[in-house]
């Protein structure tokens, strides 16, 4: 029973941690319309940035500076925006597709840095050691994956009340004008450019708080946290949830990662030993299905975007 | 070149005409003093400031509002948010005090929700106010975008062909509203193939044709112009 129950605290850890990065995306596509397909590279950088801070030094790798987790998280935040404000500033130009080919490109470069970078990254072995909130009672699995669960469920709601606030606002008026006619809302004095540019760099940072919460929820990091995969479960996750609807957003990514736990344990189950590895492909395809099955029948998602933007009109629904 | 050696000026409280066959160049020359495109010689002045280098975003706050020939509405949105997007100067439309000053952003939401229900009455849209813009017909949105260009208070209007398409009857609901509008100091310059329009509207009309200047003068001065009419029609055979 506690061994379910621990379960299902870690689960809600993984899920959470991605519907934070979700409610980025959302932010970044389902309101300004900006196809980032980088996002495990935001994640990366993040997650990459909390565990240099906050780990202890080892020779021969930078960083190590044994900070709290708080400064990690506040750093990654950071770090991550940065990095954004900088791919924006050099992508955001183009458009759609173009876009989705330039974010495409940067999480390849990210990746290859986190490969083989090894003074900064810890190469392919990657970073272990990285604290754990609640370190001290981790030798009570049950309590110490509750505690886990409720902070990173505080950050996740914390997050959704900021987006939340930023969508309903006149802020998110705008960045919906944008999405809708550019050369409109440019004739009304606002910047296309420059409102992107924001939406980006909130985005990211949120896919950066992401990263580092999920390295310190397991402890240990490596470039395989953050392939490419993770990018479309995040947009799966965004698209089943209902794009432009932050609770959407949440809502998608439990769903899928329900899904993605379900199908492992499935395939646990029902395959030999020797050809799990094989079918964990099969989770990927589910996942798959989902998403057409979703864009087939229910095409806004579960919970689709609202008319009514400002929430100081009323009557909003 | 789509346009060429233009000159024209506009005076506070005045409706200019801007008349001419399909493809004299009055979109473009509408494009150019709104800043969509550079010109490549000559300058814009808005009132006495040289303003052609700036980018289209920038001259909203330096006066110069526009509608399009196409009307282009936030469909999405209701007419109400529509309008308000018009707000210059909006402390909500900027990141941070959505965070940190809410009471701030609430009530210059208040103010600008009061005047875009006044505008949207004023051009007789009050009652579709919370509805979405993609039900209004083409003439309403013509209409919507002037609301939402007045919603930013400018000194000069471009509105492009207000009347194409619209009911007849809305047609003189445009004209009464530009009227009081000029009456209250607005310049608009208004490109328009409705000629009842213009002949009611304005004091002076500039027709173009071919990227150039033709003729100016009152509507009934340039309509009987023979050259106007040729440009219409094109040249008699010989």
């Amino acid at each position: 029973m506690s061994g379910w129950f621990a379960y299902a605290c870690t689960f809600g850890v993984l899920a959470l941690v991605q519907g934070i990065a979700c409610l980025g995306l959302n932010l970044q596509w389902g309101q300004t319309g900006l196809f980032n397909v980088g996002v495990a590279a935001f994640m990366s950088i993040g997650a990459y940035t909390s565990a240099l801070v906050t780990t202890a030094a080892i020779d021969g790798r930078l960083g190590g500076l044994g900070m709290p987790i708080v400064v990690g998280l506040v750093a990654a935040m950071a770090v991550a925006a940065l990095a954004s404000a900088a791919v924006g500033a050099l992508t955001l130009r183009l458009r759609t597709d173009y876009l989705a080919i330039a974010t495409f490109g940067v999480a390849v470069v990210v990746d290859l840095v986190a490969r083989n970078a090894v003074s900064l990254t810890g190469g392919t072995l990657g970073i272990s050691f990285i604290p754990r909130p609640f370190a001290s009672f981790a030798d009570r699995p049950v309590p110490f994956a509750f505690a886990t669960f409720v902070l990173v469920a505080l950050l996740a709601f914390g997050a959704y009340l900021v987006l939340e606030r930023l969508a309903t606002s006149p802020w998110g008026r705008v960045l919906r004008a944008i999405r809708e006619d550019e050369r409109a809302a440019a004739s009304l004095g606002k910047s296309g450019a420059w409102y992107r540019l924001q939406a980006f760099t909130v985005g990211g940072a949120l896919m950066g708080l992401a990263g580092a919460l999920e390295a310190h929820a397991i402890g240990f990091l490596s470039p395989d946290n953050f392939t490419a995969s993770v990018t479309f479960q995040v947009w799966a996750m965004l698209v089943v949830g209902g794009s432009g609807n932050n609770r959407g957003a949440l809502a998608g990514a439990v769903l899928v990662s329900a899904l993605w736990s379900l199908t492992g344990l499935a395939t646990a189950a029902w395959f030999p030993p020797d050809e799990q590895a094989r079918a964990a492909a099969l989770r990927i395809v589910a996942i798959g299905v989902l998403l057409t099955l979703t864009i087939l029948w229910r095409p806004r998602g579960l919970l689709g975007e609202r008319t009514a933007v400002s929430r100081h009109l009323g009557g909003a629904d | 070149m789509a346009v060429e050696d233009v000159s024209l000026a506009i005076q506070p409280g005045e409706i200019v005409g801007l008349i001419g066959p399909n493809g004299a160049g009055k979109s473009t020359l509408f494009d150019v003093l709104a800043g969509e495109r550079g010109p490549s010689a000559g300058e814009v002045l808005l009132r006495g400031q040289r303003v052609d280098r700036e980018p289209a975003e920038l001259r909203l706050a330096r006066g110069l509002g526009r509608t399009f020939q196409i009307p282009r509405p936030f469909a999405a949105l209701s007419l109400v948010e529509n309008v308000m997007l018009g707000a210059r100067a909006h402390p909500g439309e900027r990141l941070w005090p959505n965070l940190l000053a809410g009471r701030r952003v609430a009530s210059a939401e208040r103010i600008a929700l009061e005047r875009a229900l006044g505008i949207l009455d004023f051009l007789d849209l009050g009652p579709l106010a919370r509805e979405p813009a993609r039900v209004l017909s083409g003439g309403q949105r013509k209409l919507l975008e002037l609301a939402r260009v007045l919603m930013a208070s400018p000194a000069v209007v471009l509105l492009d062909e207000p009347a194409a398409g619209v009911h007849p009857a809305l047609v003189g609901t445009i004209g009464q509203r530009l009227a009081t509008l000029a009456a209250d100091g607005l310049a608009v310059l208004i490109i328009e193939h409705h000629l009842g329009l213009i002949r009611d509207l304005c004091a002076r009309a500039v027709v173009m044709a071919e990227g150039r200047v033709l003729c100016t003068g009152t509507p009934a001065e340039v309509l009987a112009d023979p050259r106007v009419a040729e440009a219409y029609v094109g040249r008699p055979a010989a």
